[in-house]
């Protein structure tokens, strides 16, 4: 196990460091001056070349990837040039809330998509089977920012129980944040439930028919437990594996699901960064997602580990 | 004693209020207000030396006081000024200062305040405002409350500069302290104070009570919210999360209009929404059906229905315009009037020129009115002949492509100023940072320096005559409208004051209860 880990975390190194590059190097084609952006509508030709001067436009590329990084080794991530912050400040402002976010639709996510497999698999050929497809279907195929106007409609404007956007940090009051959340993460939630879902069900599928299941049966063991205890384990491996995928896609869902919730997280604030080329911005955005999602793989092998005996050896 | 007299006065209320008895008592306290506001994008930078964007400028109503301001007619009126008085020789503008002011740090608002940031919007490194001021060559202290600016030339601009950022004024103690980071705790003179803000989230104010107009002032809080998705924006309106939106989407105007919870405001604004063409800004130009015969520029002209562009673009929110100011400013030049759409006339000018299918493209950014403008340009120009290719654009590349003139025309809107120089020098004028026409005439140039040196109305709008005659004739632009801000509010608040720069101003604003 130990030296499974350490491995492991020996493949991660190299990984990040080509992820600095990757971030810096993609961010370069992107078309467009920064400076020219950020001068504003009046373009003064002084500003412009103050803009950069302080950015380090005017040196090889070279050279300004080493002014990123060696800031990043020295855990200076930069300033934002449009609001003046230091970007690990406002990372530090907003990671809290997309983690808040991507949790809580992770929560609704598997509340909703492993019953909705487990049951779509014991049931298989039912009536309940196929309104869980039905909704798999819906989840997957109903775009985020649709949904969330049309929630925002029905929920805000119309029957106004919750609020149609905005955010109230949880320790501030802490019902306005649950009630502020509530239909984001459901929005988030939906398209990673129905995959959940999917996954579920087939590997139940799979392991209902395995002999061990089988000889669980006839040992006269309950349905529920033959189920839950013996059956599901199983099948909830690569679900695992799956799950911390999804909470990847659930970071960048929270993009567009941000924007029409006008949640200030992550998603919101990388989006506007690209628009207004405030490179430190995106850089140090681009770089702390990297490097959760490699974190999170690693986990989910951790976690495979620990759920599968056999890959400890 | 005087505690127990309050107690006693509480508790007999107490019971009055209990028994059902109404009473009618004079100075009870009033509930602490907060107005909600919605706009369409996040601030920059909240200090008036370094700011850039619109949506700024509707923060600083509130935060910044500024030594003028404007009124609906674009008439200047003082704030922190009482009033002005140039020179002779136009060469030197003398202001009078409302006494008794303080910033919201406690400092005194002076003559000495004045010159502090005169010189600071002039020097500091990365400065929005050097270029407005620069005819300005220095500031002496006459006294406490006056001021002088030296010119180094007569320049009639430098009130509509005084009247928006230029002329805001920041607490100079606070501004040597924190330097380059003031803009993370501004403190200026205006009637509400910096409290808070969340990047992309919030801005909050409170009620400055050393406030010189405070009788003015309604709200105890004021809280700014940008929402960028106008469907958004206005759900939160519609929920009573916020009390006003700006920019409301033209297509939502006219239910909004019938519906009576809620009041609109429709404001022609100062700015325009226009064409630019390339005639010499690279060498592009030379291969530009466009830009290298005027002839085919006034057929493209001819054959656009402003009206009808007004229509389907913006819902009929907006008014056709063929110039840097609206027809109803008083310096729009009646020289000049909107040409009427002639498809016969614009085929023979091509046939004139030789080139009766000029194939042009026509970049444009990514937002949906701009996809719009170039969609139906695209339907009416292809009547008379043109073949125009739509090159959509994200912005940022958009604006990198015309400042190095690698387009043929360019959709392009200018939020606008108060004095119509502010809309034309640094698009016409030869080698100006907005000229992506490329246009360099030194006649124009010579009208255009002429203007900045007039102050009389119709001296200066005489000037503006002949520079419509000659720059219209030109085409760098072709003007199409100018658009209106669209706001909209809850019934409830009153004093909405409809000024033509788009600005919310929060004096003289009650929220009914």
């Amino acid at each position: 196990m130990t030296t499974y880990l350490i491995r492991r975390i020996a493949t991660i190194l190299p990984t990040l460091v080509f992820v600095t590059m990757l971030i810096f190097g993609l961010q370069q084609l992107l078309p467009g001056d920064p400076a020219l952006v950020l001068a504003g509508e009046e373009q003064d030709p002084q500003v412009i070349a103050y803009l950069r001067e302080r950015m380090h436009l005017d040196e090889p590329l070279p050279m300004q990837y080493l002014y990123w990084v060696g800031g990043v080794l020295q855990g200076d991530l930069g300033e934002s040039i449009r609001s003046q912050q230091p970007v690990l400040e406002l990372i530090l402002q907003k990671l809290p809330v997309t983690v808040e976010l991507a949790v809580l639709a992770m929560l609704i996510a598997l509340l909703i998509g492993i019953p909705a497999g487990i049951v779509s698999a014991v049931r298989q050929g039912t009536a309940w089977d196929y309104a869980a497809n039905g909704f798999a279907l819906w989840g997957l195929s109903m775009p985020n920012f649709w949904l969330g106007i049309l929630m925002i409609l029905l929920f805000s404007v119309h029957l106004g129980w919750l609020p149609a956007s905005g955010y109230v940090e949880p320790w501030v009051d802490p019902v306005a944040n649950l009630k502020a959340m509530l239909m984001p993460a459901f929005v988030l939630g939906t398209n990673v439930a129905a995959v959940l879902m999917r996954h579920t069900r087939s590997a139940m599928l799979q392991v209902m028919n395995a002999d061990y299941v089988r000889t669980a049966r006839a040992k006269g063991l309950s349905r529920r437990v033959v189920i839950l205890r013996h059956a599901l384990r199983n099948a909830l491996t690569p679900v695992i594996t799956l799950g911390a995928l999804e909470l990847g896609t659930l970071l960048s869902g929270a993009v567009l699901t941000e924007q029409v919730f006008t949640i200030p997280g992550f998603g919101k604030l990388i989006v506007d960064s690209v628009f207004n080329r405030d490179y430190a911005v995106v850089q140090g955005v681009v770089l702390v997602t990297g490097t959760a999602y490699i974190l999170l793989n690693l986990l989910a092998d951790i976690a495979y580990v620990i759920v599968n005996p056999r890959l400890r050896s | 004693m005087c505690t127990v007299l309050t107690t006693s006065r509480t508790a007999l209320l107490s019971l009055l209020a209990a028994a059902g008895v109404s009473l009618s008592l004079p100075a009870m306290p009033v509930q602490a207000q907060t107005l909600r506001i919605g706009l369409a994008e996040d601030p920059d930078l909240l200090d008036p030396t370094r700011a850039r964007t619109f949506v700024g400028r509707i923060v600083f109503s509130a935060l910044c006081d500024k030594l003028f301001d404007i009124d609906e007619q674009l008439d200047y009126k003082p704030q922190l000024a009482t009033g002005y008085e140039w020179s002779p020789d136009n060469k030197a503008l003398t202001i009078k200062l409302r006494q008794g002011v303080t910033f919201h740090d406690g400092e005194p608002m002076d003559a000495e305040a004045v010159k502090f940031n005169i010189e600071r919007h002039k020097t500091m490194k990365g400065s929005n405002r050097s270029g407005e001021l620069k005819p300005v060559t220095g500031v002496d202290v006459i006294d406490a409350a006056t001021v002088r600016l030296n010119l180094s030339e007569p320049f009639s601009p430098l009130l509509a500069a005084l009247a928006d950022r230029a002329g805001m004024m920041v607490s100079p103690k606070a501004a040597k302290a924190t330097g380059e980071n003031f803009s993370s705790n501004p403190v200026c003179s205006g009637p509400f104070k910096f409290v808070e803000r969340v990047a992309q989230d919030r801005i909050v104010l409170e009620r400055y009570d050393g406030y010189w107009n405070k009788a003015d002032i309604h709200f105890d809080k004021v809280v700014y919210t940008p929402i960028p998705d106008a469907t958004v924006r206005l759900a939160n309106l519609k929920s009573g999360q916020f009390d006003f939106i700006e920019r409301a989407a033209s297509s939502y105007m006219a239910a909004l209009r019938k519906d009576n919870r809620f009041k609109t405001a429709a404001i022609t604004e100062i700015g325009y929404q226009g064409i630019t063409i390339n005639i010499g800004k690279s060498d592009r130009a030379k291969q530009n059906p466009l830009g290298k015969d005027a002839r085919v520029r006034e057929a493209f002209e001819l054959s656009l229905d402003r009206e009808g562009i007004v229509q389907v673009v913006m819902d009929g929110e907006a008014t056709p315009g063929n110039q840097w100011v609206a027809p109803t400013n008083r310096y729009y030049a009646k020289n000049m009037p909107i040409p009427k759409r002639d498809v016969a006339k614009a085929k023979a000018l091509l046939k004139a020129a030789g080139v009766p299918n000029p194939s042009f493209s026509l970049m444009t950014a990514t937002t949906s009115d701009a996809q719009k403008i170039a969609q139906v340009v695209q339907a009416m120009a292809t009547e008379a002949g043109f073949d125009v290719k739509i090159q959509s654009t994200e912005f940022a590349t958009s604006l990198n492509l015309a400042d190095k003139g690698d387009f043929d025309a360019y959709v392009l809107a200018w939020s606008g100023r108060a004095d119509p120089d502010g809309n034309l020098y640094s698009f016409d004028a030869c080698k100006q940072p907005l000229n992506y026409a490329g246009l360099c005439d030194p006649a124009v140039d010579e009208l255009l320096n002429t203007s900045r040196t007039q102050s009389a109305v119709e001296e200066r709008r005489k000037t503006f005559e002949k520079i419509a005659a000659q720059v219209l004739e030109e085409r760098p632009i072709v003007y199409l409208y100018h658009r209106k801000w669209l706001w909209a509010f809850t019934s409830k608040l009153s004093g909405v004051r409809e000024l033509p720069d788009g600005l919310l101003r929060v004096d003289g604003l009650k929220l009914a209860p």
